[in-house]
């Protein structure tokens, strides 16, 4: 498998190499009709997150502003422990904090869920992107934001089933995880997975990342946790970041993960019939129109309504109200 | 640690208590979550509040903190009498067989021998029976009733469930829950491994909270074997090796003791230093101690210290108090007493406790040099910073030195871990403007201040100007030199003492490790438990080879561990009495007959017979000990002591404060509060996103966790009126500050003795100087007292007030 | 009840007669909205469909025309409604828009003489008067709630996926009805000048709009012959 890497925790190429994926293997590219195919298929990558050995650290959060360079603000405390209180340009993951008083057992869970970009299979954000390649799909499954191609508009957000871009009030470009694109494609993992101290999250081919999932879910049930279970929501068509839960029958405790994630019908029908109809509707006005103008004569004002328009200003009879021929 | 970081993934059950491990320790935490993975191993947390790591525990139980010793002793009871004793490792190993002094007794809280008005226990009748061979007397039926096991038993007894729920306000039924669990440990193929940290140091009774865990390892037979022991967190990535070091005021290096005032000469302070075996046979190691100690005077003074000159033991000073630790420096300095201060790598204004006497004090000295790579609240003390520091500059006259050093990532050297590893490390980066190592900044005042004695003499100059300083560079010493100093080397040839033909190691040359010192003067060493750390082999520390036979967590070459690069402390005991392992699944070391093999350094004679040499082998019983004797001031079993400063009475003994034996000075006696003044029970404690007050100097950190705040329940914000992210006051009998509320289902109230007792949680990572948002530290409200036998300040238990507020008025 | 007669129309005298029709102010309003609509429909179809994502080179750029586009319509939308508040009495609907309408193919073909005599608009212009209206309204509604550089923390995602499709939506009607109104003005010959130079000649008035020619001559509201 040379063209994923399989953990984060291996250390990296310690060689430089070239990038081993790219334009070419793009498999979606937003606002592009005539994609190429891709050269080859890439084994498609997974971060999986296990919430069950989250610790809460936020050395992923740390890493993430540290590989990405990023700098969210120094804000305040508001009686929680999210710092910043959301995803931000600035901060493309977050540990969500929710303090859940179990029914079944009385027992207080501290869940705590790192929150960032999915990476659907089916991505909304690109479905709702208008501008040409500023987000990009790779036959691994990564989905990539192109910053110099966007253009702000925030339509990605409204794509997104999950809430996670974010704008640039700086530079207003959309933001989000790249799941370290730029670090898979030199045989390293992303920077959250390779900081996490508890290998809460891992990071590999999919279907190795699944099988991890199970050893997993395997073992929380052993410990009491009947419904634990792998989320990788088949309404977006399963997702690139997948988490493990203690209570995976139950997702939205989890700081209100979407219990069956799609992309919005509304979101759909915009960029799909919508904008066919819409094309068709100002065609055919356009159409109707030229049609009209070759075959219809011009309505013109004739001599005779000239006169009789003079002869009414100059009080001279002129033909009735209302009496048309 | 008595094991180390690595061998954690080999436990079966993690007990979490008097620690957070998971938000303190992320990266040691990931052991556990390992052995949860691959072991199925469990993991219990007891602790005031819910926290990190109790996010991801199988159990948590909450507990009033500074109540641990009355659960400890309660899980200890259970054991007993629930038969749950590694009995053959309890009869073999410990000390409970041994027969206690006629006239040792525990009766309303306190042990024979109370003095109240010295606050101190006359511990003569806290000792062994000794017997007309010069030995020990024992019982190994267990029969006698003053034998050790049967005065524990009976010590224990009053700590029922029942009284456990009583004092520590944990439901009987989780504490019931936590002692099965606990229990099944006892078996000789199940571990268990105590993770603790500063929750357990930090009280007027720290010491004997560890000893209550140690003792229930000991007769669960998990000390020295894999996945067990007693593993303290530290709280410095080199707090270890400050301690190994001796920088504390009553030790030299390698915890050999600083000379006290009664021992004037060399021959009585080796006197009392002979440590003969307590039973026939045992090795009883410390009997080493005056190679060490002079090995240590040559390393120090060199030529200087002569065996005529009592090895220059006349250049020590000698302590006229037990110590001098911080506590009693802050109170000399508050007198008048102490008018300088070298402040390397510390902040006292936000670490030490009530910071309102810190700060007296430092506005009493003449002067202050602080040496850090960051500006610490400590070197700006004087400065204005409104609420958050509100001084007035114009009536300081210290005189402050701020000098920038290197930061640990831009410097090289050795820290040493937890699991007693000392780990080299090179520079990551370049210091940036006039920051200098410590080295430079220590040698340039050194020396200058030997100049200063050449010239003008002094009362007695001779162990400045004799001072061992052979550096390659007197100005800079390098990490190197000092490391192979440390290490010790022959002053002269040293021979076989069977075949004085043979040279064992040629003079100049670096020794093996410590078992070639000698107490002639032929060797000199730094600090003798680090010895072997820089031999001829090289720098063992700089070894990065992480490869690990058969995967028991040993990775004997990666760096280099302390002593002799032994991975688990006490690990003979791994084996029973016929050198076979309790567990041939986890094996460290085997008796193959002739010698001791396996994974690890045997700690033990590698030829010492199983049956006849006895595991522990510092000891001069030879075996560990239930019952300490009198090398502890306040007893030789713990016993339950509230906090100085505690919600409910004593339920053992409702006239006593504290720790009976804790030193109080006579200023802070009147700044206790009590609880009707103060009703809530305040702790202090670390977040993740900070590193104590380094991390908010760093944007990222700060970024993560800006801004001062407190923890408390739903219950206590409804009793007070509080909103969750809205201001409070919490001020204690010290002080006062404001901090924003984070309202939590993590905290619980406690019924303790019939009382409800609220729990207010205060985390320590703020100040005035750094990125973050300005804010205060616990110690502005923490109590002037520390442990009874090694003055760690009692941070984590201590009481408060708190109301709704407003924002903090700021004037600069 | 419909202002038949709005201030400022008045019919000159003269050969041919001339007409008041529109005053500078509304000819004005009439070019900013006009020129903002198309700018903004230019723009719009260029977010609206990657196949005409080109346009936006139009504006220096896709940046430029996320940047821009929201500013025009507030133009728009300014301009347009000061020029609704001038015609919108006018643009009352009355019976005769009833049988207007029923004859819609008397319209197409232009057999103006078997319409009936109409006020100062017809009820096709009324139909665009209200249509950009109603669309407009939408529009600037929808296009604040995603408006994501000012706007985007008092909307939720559920509200703004709503508004863009509802956005989109109008937009498609209101270039349609754009598309309408232009080609009807083109058709109907002498139309244009009512917006240039502000006047019709009479003869426009007679065969379009009789109703409101009476009613100026009716009311003498002529002025000196030029």
């Amino acid at each position: 498998m040379s063209d994923s890497p399989r953990t984060a925790v291996s250390n990296p190429p310690t060689q430089p190499m070239a990038s081993n994926f790219g334009e070419r293997d793009l498999v979606r590219r937003s606002a592009t009709e005539d994609l190429p195919p891709p050269e080859r298929q890439l084994t498609p990558v997974a971060k999986l997150i296990d919430v069950s050995k989250c610790i809460g650290c936020k050395a992923c959060q740390s890493a993430c502003v540290e590989w990405n360079d990023t700098t969210p603000a120094i804000g305040e405390n508001t009686g929680v422990y999210e710092n910043p209180h959301d995803l931000t340009e600035n901060m493309f993951t977050l540990m969500r904090f929710t303090e859940w008083v179990n029914p079944e057992t009385d027992n207080l869970e501290w869940l705590i869920r790192k929150d960032g970009c999915m990476h659907c299979a089916d991505p909304g954000c690109l479905k709702a992107c208008p501008a040409p390649g500023a987000i990009v799909q790779y036959t691994n499954g990564i989905v990539d934001f192109i910053h110099e191609n966007c253009i702000g508009c925030g339509y990605c957000i409204k794509g997104c089933p999950f809430n996670i871009p974010r704008i640039s009030k700086a530079d207003h470009r959309s933001y989000k995880c790249t799941l370290c694109s730029d670090r898979v494609a030199v045989g390293q993992g992303p920077a959250c997975a390779k900081a996490c101290p508890t290998q809460a999250i891992v990071f590999g081919t999919k279907e190795d990342m699944k099988q991890h999932a199970a050893g997993r879910i395997a073992d929380l049930k052993s410990r009491g946790f009947a419904n634990a279970g792998l989320y990788d929501p088949p309404g977006v068509g399963g997702t690139h970041v997948m988490y493990v839960l203690h209570h995976a029958d139950k997702p939205q405790i989890y700081a209100n993960l979407p219990e069956n994630p799609r992309i919005s019908p509304l979101v759909q029908s915009w960029k799909g019939v919508t904008k066919y109809v819409g094309l068709a509707a100002m065609g055919m006005m356009a159409v109707g129109s030229i049609v009209h103008g070759v075959f219809a004569r011009p309505n013109r004002v004739s001599r005779e309504d000239e006169e009789n328009a003079e002869k009414l200003v100059e009080g001279k009879p002129v033909p009735p109200p209302g009496e048309h021929a | 640690m008595t094991n180390s970081w690595t061998d954690i993934r080999n436990t079966d059950l993690v007990v979490v208590m008097g620690g957070n491990a998971a938000e303190a320790h992320p990266c040691g935490f990931k052991w556990v979550t390992e052995a949860k993975a691959h072991r199925g191993a469990k993991l219990i947390v007891v602790d005031p509040r819910f926290t990190r790591t109790a996010s991801v525990a199988d159990f948590y139980a909450p507990i009033r903190q500074g109540s641990d010793i009355a659960f400890l002793l309660g899980l200890i009871r259970y054991c007993i009498e629930n038969d749950k004793v590694q009995w053959e490792y309890t009869k073999a190993f410990t000390n409970a067989s041994f027969i206690v002094k006629e006239g040792f007794g525990y009766a309303d809280g306190l042990f024979s021998g109370y003095d109240e008005e010295k606050r101190d226990y006359d511990r003569t009748s806290w000792d062994y029976e000794i017997g007309e061979d010069g030995y020990a007397r024992v019982d190994p039926t267990l029969q006698h009733p003053r034998c050790v096991w049967n005065l524990l038993r009976q010590h224990v007894s009053v700590y029922t469930p029942e009284m456990v729920e009583r004092i520590c306000g944990t439901p009987k039924a989780k504490f019931l829950k936590i002692a099965e669990m606990v229990a099944e440990c006892s078996s000789p193929t199940r571990t268990m491994t105590s993770m603790y940290a500063l929750g357990w140091t930090q009280h007027s009774h720290g010491a004997q909270n560890i000893r209550g865990m140690a003792m229930l390892q000991l007769i669960l037979g998990n000390i020295g074997v894999r996945g067990g022991g007693m593993n303290a967190l530290r709280g410095h990535s080199n707090i270890q090796g400050l301690t190994d070091l001796g920088l504390m005021s009553h030790l030299l290096t390698g915890y050999l003791n600083m000379p006290t005032e009664k021992e004037p000469d060399l021959a009585t302070y080796m006197a009392s230093r002979q440590f003969k075996p307590l039973r026939p046979g045992q090795t009883s190691y410390w009997q080493n101690y005056s190679k060490f100690f002079v090995s240590f005077m040559k390393a120090m003074w060199g030529d200087a210290a002569r065996a005529e000159n009592g090895w220059a033991y006349d250049y020590l000073p000698k302590l006229d108090v037990p110590s001098y630790d911080v506590l009693r420096m802050f109170e000399l300095m508050n007198h008048g007493k102490v008018n300088g201060y070298l402040c390397q790598g510390f902040n006292p204004v936000l670490a030490f406790p009530n910071r309102g006497k810190v700060v007296a004090g430092l506005s009493k000295l003449k002067f202050l040099v602080t040496m850090d790579p960051l500006e610490t609240e400590t070197a700006r003390f004087w400065e204005n910073h409104g609420a958050f520091n509100d001084v007035n500059t114009a009536s300081i006259q210290t005189e402050v030195f701020q000098l920038p050093t290197r930061c640990f990532a831009e410097d090289q050297g050795s820290l040493t871990n937890s699991g007693r590893w000392l780990q080299w490390f090179w520079p990551g980066g370049t210091a940036p403007g006039e920051a200098r190592p410590d080295t430079w900044i220590m040698a340039q005042i050194f020396l200058r201040m030997r100049e200063l004695y050449r010239k003008e003499g002094g009362a007695f100059p001779d162990p400045i100007l004799n001072l061992s300083w052979e550096y390659h560079d007197p100005n800079e010493p390098e990490p190197e030199e000092l490391a192979k100093e440390i290490n010790g080397r022959a002053l002269t040839d040293l021979t076989d003492p069977n075949d004085p033909s043979k040279v064992i190691v040629a003079a100049g040359k670096q020794v093996l490790n410590f078992t070639q010192l000698r107490d002639d003067g032929s060797t000199m060493c730094g600090c003798w438990i680090y010895s072997g750390c820089f031999n001829e082999a090289g720098n063992n520390m700089a070894r990065r080879d992480n490869s690990d036979p058969d995967q028991t967590g040993t990775h004997p070459n990666w760096t280099w561990a302390w002593p002799l690069n032994r991975r688990t402390l006490y690990n003979r005991a791994s084996a029973d009495l016929n050198g076979k392992p309790w567990d041939p699944s986890r094996k460290i070391i085997e008796w193959d007959g002739t010698r001791w093999t396996g994974y690890d350094v045997p700690d033990i004679g590698v030829t010492a017979k199983p049956g006849e040499v006895m595991p522990f082998i510092m000891n001069q019983e030879g075996v560990s000990r239930l019952f300490t004797r009198g090398m502890m001031r306040d007893g030789p079993f713990p016993a339950h002591m509230e906090p100085f400063e505690s919600p409910i009475a004593n339920v053992m003994n409702p006239r006593m404060r504290g720790n009976p034996v804790a030193r109080l000075f006579e200023s802070d006696l009147a700044q206790f509060g009590t609880s009707e003044e103060f009703p809530f029970a305040a702790t202090s404690y670390r977040l993740t996103e900070h590193f104590h007050y380094w991390t908010k100097h760093n944007r990222v950190n700060a970024a993560l966790q800006p801004e001062f705040f407190v923890e408390i329940s739903e219950e206590l914000a409804a009793l007070r009126q509080i909103t969750p992210g809205g201001w409070v006051r919490v001020w204690s009998k010290r002080g006062s500050v404001k901090a924003k509320a984070v309202v939590t289902k993590r905290i619980r109230p406690l019924i303790c003795d019939g009382k409800t007792v609220h729990v207010v949680g205060i985390p320590l990572h703020w100040g005035f100087t750094g990125s973050a948002k300005k804010g205060f530290g616990p110690n502005s409200l923490t109590p002037f007292v520390g442990d009874a036998n090694i003055e760690t300040p009692e941070y984590k238990a201590f009481l408060v007030n708190i109301e709704p507020s407003s924002a903090p008025g700021v004037t600069s | 009840m419909v202002e038949r007669v709005q201030p400022g129309d008045a019919v000159h005298p003269g050969k041919p007669v001339t007409v008041n029709r529109y005053g500078a102010g509304a000819r004005l309003n009439h070019w900013i909205t006009a020129t903002s609509l198309i700018l903004l429909a230019l723009s719009g179809l260029a977010l609206f469909t990657p196949s005409l994502y080109f346009l936006t080179a139009l504006f220096g750029g896709g940046q430029n025309t996320r940047a821009f586009h929201p500013w025009i319509g507030v133009v728009l939308f300014l301009s347009f409604f000061i020029f609704f508040f001038q015609l919108w009495k006018a643009n009352l609907p009355e019976k005769v828009d009833i049988v207007w309408l029923s004859r819609i193919r008397d319209v197409i073909g232009g057999r103006e003489e078997r319409l009936p005599e109409l006020g100062k608009y017809n009820a096709g212009q009324k139909f665009i008067f209200w249509a950009m209206t109603g669309l407009i309204l939408l529009l600037i509604v929808s296009g604040v709630a995603i408006w994501e550089a000012y706007f985007a923390a008092y909307v939720s995602i559920p509200m703004r996926r709503v508004a863009v499709l509802a956005h989109s939506v109008a937009a498609v009607l209101i270039i349609c009805v754009f598309i309408l109104h232009v080609y009807a003005a083109f058709w109907t010959r002498g139309t244009l000048r009512a917006m240039t130079r502000g006047t019709v000649t009479g003869g426009w008035a007679w065969r379009h709009h009789r109703k409101w020619l009476r009613d100026l001559a009716g009311q003498r509201k002529t002025g000196p012959a030029e």
